[in-house]
């Protein structure tokens, strides 16, 4: 029973993560999910420090906030102080996640949460980690709630504004003419992303939720040219790492996010080795056997 | 307040091993860093220092001891395998750079993370430490790894001292490079190698996570202040020591705290100040140059509109009202007041009773961007045969722009003239 929750729990992280991945990846914004999922830290910290507790509406709320506030800040550096892209992302992000490790270490009494957490989750606790109302009613695992909370409001999203993230992805120029703002789906996707680290911080911790937002995307997107299969065949990878992992760190006795994140490594190696069309082994293949062709051609004109 | 003289009299060798230590490795990464950030590569940094991390526990797993010299190896190799791959995914596939990065950092990063674990959960006593290379503690530096660090540290500062021409040129201008027969694919390695090894010693300070702004932020901070590449890897390198020295001071004073985050927040605080406030480049002094700029081009075209109705009127020195300047041309009624106010405080106005009218030196400077304005449209007309009704716009705004030196070029060649294409008169 405690392996099938930590398993849907993490499926349920990892299918989020992927829907908003895709998005990511194909707007070249993955390092900008990299920065926000450090940046968060410092909101959740205070956020923490406030409230009392780690899993409130309000922290999802808080942090997302600051999701779009670091967007904001990288662009405010990129465009007015005219500092380089990479170099504005790099600045932003460390220094607000040193922030973050700064606050925690000072107010390490106060706050249940510590720099493991931060790095690699617990996603090991979530069974015990129960949800119990005023009542004395047992709810069950309080992460299945806030993870699925956050999948159902993803899909919702992606859902809705499905035209409006496509084109803006695909031709911002062409969306602007048609009367969508690129900036409002921007900051929306961004708040998205935001929303999503934070829910799933506890789990995976700040930095392997990169490994989910970016990998099951990238191995979809060598699978296939169609977005909607890109979306649907990164969710079933999410799910499927969210199994292996599990075993693979019940087997080595480590971190199941670490060994999540492995096995997403892992099928973006195979992807990238044997996908039927991008793989470079396919391609070599085909490579081969146009040469051959050309030889054999050339053989018969002399 | 007593550690803080304990700690800068130097008194405890240990204090001085630890500083010196603190310093070379984050002076010695900011002296790369610069060279990435030039090259704009500068979240390369940032996976590599994520991906060291299989690479410690990798050789401490087959070590079974933490020898600084096989972790040292054991970081070098995943560090490089993770930009290679990166490369690899970049080219050879349809992937775009940021993504590889981002997925070869948290992948390889997440790898280390479960070889930690496992490590910690197998309880060999000798791994207890290890994890300090995820945050950083520059105060566990002692004797032996002050000396292997510290000459790592040497060694990639008298490298790029060496190869300082190269690596200049190969950061802004590869093409050119290879034109000039350097060898930019050694260079390029060399960099590569330098990078990952600045990560590799660096990450006792900082710590592997936040080891990317070490490379990263001195660098960015010290381009605001120079355009000169070798003033700025010096400066990067001297911000740099300064958030290690101070780094050092909190792993001694307070050493339940993680020492990278704070040297990382210190030269973030640097590279903040500098955004704003260098001379020059900083936001600040950039808006306030536009705002200059705009008060001087609206004091020169409200000179201007007085100049043409004094020309209408045949009398330059007339008083005009609001209405007739706003008849001449439009302004915003707040900026038109504002600008005649610092018009007559600068002396180039008078005012009575609501009307205003030329000073001699505000005569001349409205004269001067007249005769500018109409100089540029004969110039344009004539030697680059544009039709005298599409001159205007132009010249509309080169003559806020026009030095001495080109207003007297442009007399010479146009040999004084009497009329503007449209047959006005030009005012000397």
């Amino acid at each position: 029973m405690d392996a099938f929750l930590i398993i849907l729990v993490g499926s349920l992280i990892a299918i989020s993560c992927s829907i908003l991945g895709c998005f990511l990846i194909l707007r070249k914004m993955a390092m900008v999910g990299d920065a926000i999922s450090h940046a968060v830290l410092p909101g959740i910290v205070i956020a923490f420090l406030i409230s009392g507790s780690r899993d409130s509406v309000f922290m999802i709320l808080g942090a997302s906030v600051i999701g779009i506030f670091t967007t904001f800040l990288i662009e405010f550096f990129h465009k007015k102080a005219k500092l380089q892209t990479d170099a504005a992302i790099g600045v932003t992000f460390t220094s607000l996640f040193a922030l973050g490790i700064i606050l925690l270490s000072v107010f390490a009494g106060q706050i249940d949460l510590d720099q493991d957490c931060v790095l690699y989750g617990e996603i090991a606790y979530v069974p015990i980690d129960l949800w119990i109302t005023k009542s004395g009613i047992n709810m069950g695992p309080q992460a299945l709630y806030i993870s699925g909370f956050m999948l159902i409001l993803n899909i919702i999203f992606v859902r809705i504004g499905f035209k409006q993230l496509y084109l803006t992805t695909f031709d911002p120029a062409f969306a602007a003419t048609i009367g969508i703002s690129v900036t409002l789906w921007h900051y929306l996707l961004m708040g998205a992303v935001s929303m999503t680290t934070v829910a799933s911080f506890e789990s995976v911790g700040a930095i392997l939720v990169v490994a989910l937002l970016v990998a099951p995307p990238a191995t979809a997107y060598l699978l296939t040219d169609n977005f909607k299969k890109m979306l649907l065949i990164s969710c079933v990878i999410g799910v499927v790492i969210s199994i292996t992992g599990y075993y693979l760190a019940v087997y080595l006795d480590g971190s199941i996010a670490g060994a999540v994140v492995t096995m997403a490594g892992i099928l973006f190696g195979l992807a990238f080795f044997f996908s039927p069309h991008e793989g470079i082994v396919f391609k070599k293949i085909v490579q081969k056997r146009a040469a051959a062709k050309l030889v054999q051609q050339a053989a018969i004109k002399t | 307040m007593e550690t803080f003289f304990e700690f800068f009299s130097f008194s405890d060798a240990s204090i001085i091993s630890v500083t010196v230590g603190a310093i070379l490795l984050t002076a010695s990464s900011a002296v790369v860093g610069t060279f990435t950030f030039l090259k704009k590569k500068a979240l390369v940094g940032d996976a590599v220092a994520h991906s060291v991390l299989p690479g410690i526990c990798m050789a401490f797993i087959i070590s079974g001891n933490k020898n600084p010299l096989v972790l040292i190896i054991g970081a070098f190799i995943t560090g490089w395998l993770s930009l290679v791959i990166i490369d690899g995914i970049t080219k050879k596939s349809k992937i775009k750079e940021d993504s590889a990065i981002a997925l070869i950092l948290s992948v390889f990063f997440g790898i280390g993370i479960l070889m930690l674990t496992y490590i910690q959960h197998n309880g060999n006593a000798a791994q207890t430490g290890l994890d300090s290379f995820l945050f950083g503690k520059a105060a566990a530096l002692v004797g032996n790894d002050v000396i292997t660090f510290g000459v790592v540290a040497v060694i990639l500062m008298l490298t790029v001292t060496l190869f300082f021409k190269e690596l200049k040129l190969i950061s802004f201008d590869s093409n050119f490079a290879k034109a000039l027969g350097i060898p930019v694919k050694g260079i390029d390695l060399l960099l590569t190698t330098l990078t990952v090894l600045a990560v590799v010693t660096g990450i006792q300070a900082v710590g592997v996570i936040l080891m990317a702004a070490m490379l990263i932020t001195p660098a960015a901070a010290a381009r605001f202040w120079t355009d000169d590449v070798k003033r700025m890897t010096i400066l990067a390198a001297f911000l740099g020591a300064i958030a290690g020295l101070i780094g050092a001071y909190v792993s001694y004073a307070a050493p339940a705290m993680p020492t990278g985050p704070w040297i990382v927040l210190i030269i973030s605080v640097i590279a903040l100040i500098s955004f704003f406030f260098a001379p020059k480049k900083g936001v600040v002094s950039r808006l306030y140059e536009q705002r200059k700029m705009q008060h001087s081009m609206m004091d020169e075209n409200l000179l201007k509109s007085l100049y043409h109705l004094g020309e209408t009127d045949n009398d330059l020195f007339k008083g005009r009202s609001l209405n007739e300047i706003l008849s001449k041309r439009y302004f915003p009624k707040k900026k038109l007041k504002e600008t005649l106010t610092r018009l007559k405080r600068q002396g180039f106005l008078n005012s009575d009773n609501a009307s205003w009218s030329f000073t001699e030196i505000g005569k001349q400077k409205g004269q001067r961007v007249v005769k500018l304005h109409r100089l540029w449209e004969l110039y344009l007309s004539k030697y680059m045969h544009i039709a005298s009704d599409h001159v205007h716009d132009d010249a509309e705004t080169i003559e806020h722009i026009i030095s001495p030196e080109v207003e007297a070029e442009l007399e010479r060649l146009l040999e004084y003239p009497e009329q503007d294409p449209h047959d006005e008169k030009i005012p000397y």
